[in-house]
């Protein structure tokens, strides 16, 4: 699963979707996550860049991971591998 | 080098100038402790879910009600309604502050003389009074509060039996201009039933009748009910006086106060709506003193209010068991506390509030509790912020009604615990256990055993 190219992420936490013109607000890790998926990482890279910086286990981790790229994935803001 | 902590990703649309039906955002702080405790470490020593109640906010709610009534009305006396919550503790909390006891059934009655209250501090209100139970409370010199005239008749055979004279009350029900109008209760005022209770009661010569009662419903938003309530028993008390040449003792109000909490569907937050005991006290007494009784001859103000005496002073300590997406990408957060044990969550939209710092992220939520039944919903949308599994939460304004109408369904009930003035905590009902209920239960023989 990868970001849908055209859309817009501010430093400050704000993404714009210019395909529906819908905005949306992240917090810090979302925005650091989006960050990492953006460079095209896979998710064990990502995964690891986290759990390197944050107070945080692997299985927790998992588990709010997949519920924010649901959530990504329910705003259509991500695409299928192909 | 140390890790920085950690807050689940979060995404959240935006929607400008659209106006949101989960409510105002939530700004206010986490209540890490209770009275100095911390909650982690209440949970840890006592479990999750946990009851909490603050002796301090009960003797100063008391207290500030107290002083409210007696600056503005010489005799004032408080009953505390065994039902709002009758642990023991508590009802000894409100006994050593001075307050009768108030009860609506024999076992509440019991309750009150087992925890040391004289049999003339107690008042008998309620549709329920056995026979056995009127002869007690006749024995004892409780004040009896009649409901119907089934009981008046009930009570004049057990006075010919004892050979005394109980002492007794009508309640009296009545037009205060609110809505719903209770009439289930006692005899009605306007349609002249109150006054033909109290012929009967006054010429069958066989009852002390010592006072005149009312409870005009609960929650009750308007505090200048109370001014017609009071004005209507004080026209029976001078009533009394005209026909019979009989003082009344004591005029009782009832309870009815509203606590803080926000009702379901109310527009304001109940911080915003409800009368302070200040607003209750004017019209109360104001209906008493701008009557025509006689200044020699006031009666007694007894009060029975019990949700607004006891709802601040409860908390209702939980942990997050987990985390779902509901169809529609809503969020879901699932609490230990369920409706079973939050019974006021039915009629309240309860303040429930993190128990750690949370981050300016909010997310719509609904949140359950841990039955495995649809309806144990807490609250069905509110702006919460992110909670994680094991995270602790703390409901507040709970100590009204659940600790008496809590269920015993699908999971125990757990600790209540009471944190004292001093700062020590006692568990003042224990955790249930299976042998509790296996002592109540009966095997017949032929299924004592099983095959499977």
């Amino acid at each position: 699963m990868k970001l849908k190219k055209n859309i817009a992420i501010s430093e400050s936490g704000f993404i714009f979707d210019p395909n529906t013109g819908e905005s949306f607000s992240i917090n810090p890790i979302g925005a650091e996550i989006i960050g990492i998926m953006k460079l095209g990482k896979s998710t064990d890279e990502i995964q690891s860049s986290i759990l390197d910086k944050y107070d945080v286990d692997a299985a927790s981790f998992e588990k709010y991971y997949y519920d924010f790229l649901n959530m990504l994935k329910q705003y259509n803001l991500v695409e299928e591998d192909e | 080098m140390e890790k920085l902590p950690f807050e689940r990703p979060f995404i959240k649309k935006l929607s400008s100038g659209m106006p949101s039906k989960f409510g105002i955002k939530m700004e206010f702080d986490p209540i890490t402790e209770i009275d100095g405790f911390p909650v982690k470490d209440l949970i840890g020593q006592y479990g999750s879910p946990l009851f909490v109640l603050s002796e301090s906010c009960i003797r100063k709610t008391y207290q500030e009600a107290y002083r409210v009534f007696s600056t503005r009305y010489p005799k004032v006396q408080f009953a505390w309604s065994y039902k709002t919550n009758y642990l023991d503790a508590v009802c000894r909390v409100y006994h050593q502050e001075g307050a009768w006891a108030e009860v609506v059934s024999g076992f509440e009655y019991d309750k009150a003389l087992a925890n040391g209250v004289d049999g003339k501090f107690i008042i008998f209100n309620g549709p329920d009074k056995s026979k056995g139970d009127l002869e007690k409370a006749v024995r004892n010199d409780s004040l009896i509060h009649i409901d119907h005239f089934d009981e008046l008749y009930t009570l004049m055979e057990v006075g010919d039996q004892l050979k005394k004279k109980p002492k007794v009350a009508i309640r009296v029900n009545m037009d205060t201009g609110i809505y719903p109008m209770w009439d289930r209760f006692g005899f009605n005022y306007e349609n002249g039933e109150a006054w033909d209770a109290i012929n009967r009661i006054m010429m069958a010569g066989k009852f002390d009748l010592s006072g005149l009662h009312t409870h005009i419903g609960t929650y009750i938003l308007s505090a200048s009910a109370y001014q017609v309530a009071a004005s209507k028993l004080a026209e029976l008390a001078v009533g009394l006086e005209r026909k019979y040449d009989h003082s009344i003792r004591y005029i009782d109000l009832g309870g009815g106060f509203a606590s803080q909490n926000t009702l379901k569907g109310a527009y304001l937050p109940g911080s915003d709506t409800v009368p302070s005991f200040d607003e209750y006290a004017d019209a109360i007494t104001s209906g008493l003193i701008n009557s025509q009784i006689k200044p020699t001859n006031m009666p007694v103000l007894i009060l029975e209010t019990g949700r607004a005496l006891i709802d601040d002073a409860g908390y209702l300590a939980g942990t997050v068991l987990a985390n779902k997406r509901l169809a529609d990408g809503r969020r879901s957060t699932i609490l230990d506390i369920g409706v079973n044990l939050l019974f006021t969550s039915f009629w309240y939209e309860h303040q429930i509030t993190p128990a750690q710092p949370f981050s300016q992220h909010t997310e719509e939520t609904a949140i359950y509790g841990p039955l495995c039944m649809n309806i144990d919903v807490l609250r069905e949308n509110v702006v919460f912020p992110l909670l994680k599994k094991g995270d602790h939460v703390v409901v507040s304004r709970i100590g009204a009604y659940n600790m008496t109408q809590w269920l015993q369904f699908i999971t125990y009930r757990p600790n209540v615990v009471l944190i004292d003035p001093e700062n020590k905590t006692h568990i003042i009902r224990e955790h249930e256990t299976l042998k509790i209920f296996e002592t109540l239960e009966k095997i017949p023989d032929h299924l004592k055993t099983i095959n499977l």
